[in-house]
């Protein structure tokens, strides 16, 4: 469903990803981790078309990715980003995020489908015309992933969606993900620096250090100790010390 | 619909029904905010007395603001002369209605003209950066580099003194202010996650710039142009105090002070009458401003 080859991006003269490669199967679940700055996020936003500027190739849904989108492609890649109170229009109801994209991809039927996913998303419907500082952050983002989903697209990025959120609220999150995914067959690509948020949502997981894909191995081998690489090593120590 | 208007309850409802609803709720608690604003809620009383004033001119005047009336000249204010005549014995309390017109009307006529202008110039510039930000922002440079009073006068030299001149020559010293403005804001605005959000789903730049990304800048442009409303009215009153605005028998404020200005000493209250007003008008818009800001300014937040 995924497929990246050789990307590489520059900023200025500072090369932030060096020639990483994955691919995620159809339905799979595939999380990238590393340290601040290894540049996991900016592969991601290469994938979903807000960064023209790299090289190599990518490729979605079979489509090889140009660096300019089309309308099928919006529909078919939708993002969840890191941080709810910065990822809704103040100014907008979720009646009006909700229904962006379906008056910009000229989706019909748009009454029942936002009512739908808002009780997909477990949120209240009163939450409808409410504007985003009138919602918790775990309401927030709800709403963003309603705003990913609505549109019915087929991989979905997550920019470590649960970071921003306070501990009971992460777990609810990753269990609607978690619940969201079995329903809608969906490709999963999520970034994080804590290996127990992609541990348990990913079945596969890339290390990523210094703008390089070091190693990938399964969730299993991770939780195991099974590491080939000194990086993969040092973050699983990390994470278990924090823990 | 109408009957929810004060409804209190309705509009205040924590879980809305309608966009409207939602809407409603949010610009009354901009207003609740406005209103425990005193000076603020001061200023706007003053602004909506001087727009009436100025609207209902003819029923509210006890003179022709134009008929002169030599034998009457400068007389002090009294029960038929409210607040006294001018030099001509023309009724100053009607002048000064119908001058509220004249000024009133160049602040408005500048506002349209210019805020769109500078919003979707400093919109346009911040929103696609690079070439186009660089072509447009020099040219703004250029406008901003004009003396306004300068350039007002060499527009009154080359076409003519009066309104439509003055309204042109503040126009065009007017709107970079707001274009660097907007742009500022977009420039912020533009990476947000909720404008790639937007992006992603497939909207055209066009839809980005005018659905998302502008009604953010609003609230900024209309606190600055709020603010500007008194130094444009001062501006308006310089130029006809210069004899290079409205032009005679036209009541203007300026032009009021200009002609008056020589029984300062003997009959002072026929200059300070329409000073006053000049005064007044440019305090309650900037009063109006600063309650605004605090409401509207995200800024602030």
């Amino acid at each position: 469903m995924i497929v990246v080859d050789d990307l590489r991006i520059r900023f200025g003269d500072h090369d932030v990803v060096r020639g990483v490669r994955f691919s995620v199967e159809a339905g799979g679940s595939f999380g990238i981790v590393g340290e601040s700055g290894s540049g996991k996020t900016t592969v991601m936003r290469a994938l979903a078309g807000l960064n023209d500027a790299w090289d190599g190739y990518l490729q979605v849904a079979g489509v090889p990715l140009g660096r300019g989108r089309n309308a099928d492609l919006h529909r078919r890649v939708q993002m969840v980003f890191q941080d709810p109170y910065g990822s809704l229009h103040p100014r907008q109801t979720v009646d009006r995020a909700l229904s962006e994209p379906l008056l910009v991809q000229g989706i019909g039927d748009v009454d029942r489908r936002i009512r739908k996913m808002l009780s997909d998303v477990a949120l209240p419907a009163a939450a409808r015309f409410r504007y985003p500082h009138q919602l918790s952050g775990g309401q927030r983002q709800r709403v963003a992933i309603a705003r990913a989903l609505i549109s019915e697209p087929s991989v979905l990025l997550l920019d470590e969606p649960t970071s921003a959120l306070d501990v009971s609220v992460q777990a609810e999150i990753l269990n609607l993900l978690t619940d969201l995914r079995a329903e809608r067959q969906l490709t999963y690509l999520m970034v994080s620096h804590n290996l127990a948020v992609v541990a348990h949502l990913c079945a596969t997981v890339g290390v990523m250090s210094n703008g390089e894909m070091v190693e990938i191995l399964s969730t299993e081998d991770l939780r195991a100790g099974r590491t080939q690489q000194p990086q993969t090593a040092r973050l699983r120590a990390l994470s278990l010390e924090m823990n | 619909m109408i009957a929810h208007l004060v409804d209190r309850a309705w509009l205040l409802s924590d879980s809305p029904q309608s966009r409207a609803q939602a809407a409603l709720g949010s610009a009354y608690r901009l207003w609740c905010d406005f209103r425990a604003n005193g000076p603020a809620f001061l200023g706007l009383v003053v602004v909506v007395i001087l727009l009436l004033a100025a609207a209902f001119a003819p029923l509210l005047a006890t003179h022709d603001p134009l008929i002169q009336n030599l034998g009457q000249r400068l007389q002090p204010p009294s029960a038929d002369h409210w607040l006294g005549t001018d030099e001509l014995g023309r009724d100053v309390y009607s002048r000064l209605l119908f001058g509220a017109r004249v000024t009133l009307g160049i602040v408005f006529a500048v506002v349209v003209l210019v805020a769109p202008i500078g919003l979707a110039i400093g919109c346009i510039a911040g929103y696609y950066r690079g070439a186009t930000d660089a072509i447009l922002m020099r040219v703004t440079d250029i406008f901003l580099a004009f003396p306004r009073l300068i350039l007002a006068l060499a527009f009154v030299a080359a076409i003519k003194p009066g309104i439509g001149s003055a309204v042109i020559a503040i126009a065009l010293t007017t709107w970079p202010p707001y274009a660097r403005l907007a742009r500022a804001e977009t420039l912020v605005l533009r990476d947000a996650d909720y404008i790639a959000a937007v992006r992603m789903a497939g909207a055209s730049h066009r839809r980005i710039i005018l659905r998302h990304i502008m009604p953010l800048c609003l609230g900024s442009l209309v606190v600055r142009v709020t603010l500007d409303m008194s130094s444009i009215i001062i501006f308006t009153a310089s130029l006809g105090f210069l004899g290079m605005g409205a032009q005679p028998p036209s009541p203007e404020w300026g032009a009021m002070i200009a002609t008056a200005r020589r029984f300062l000493l003997e009959q002072w209250w026929v200059p300070l009458i329409p000073g006053i007003a000049i005064l007044v008008a440019s305090l309650a818009f900037n009063l109006l401003g600063d309650g605004l800001r605090d409401v509207l300014d995200p800024k602030q937040d």
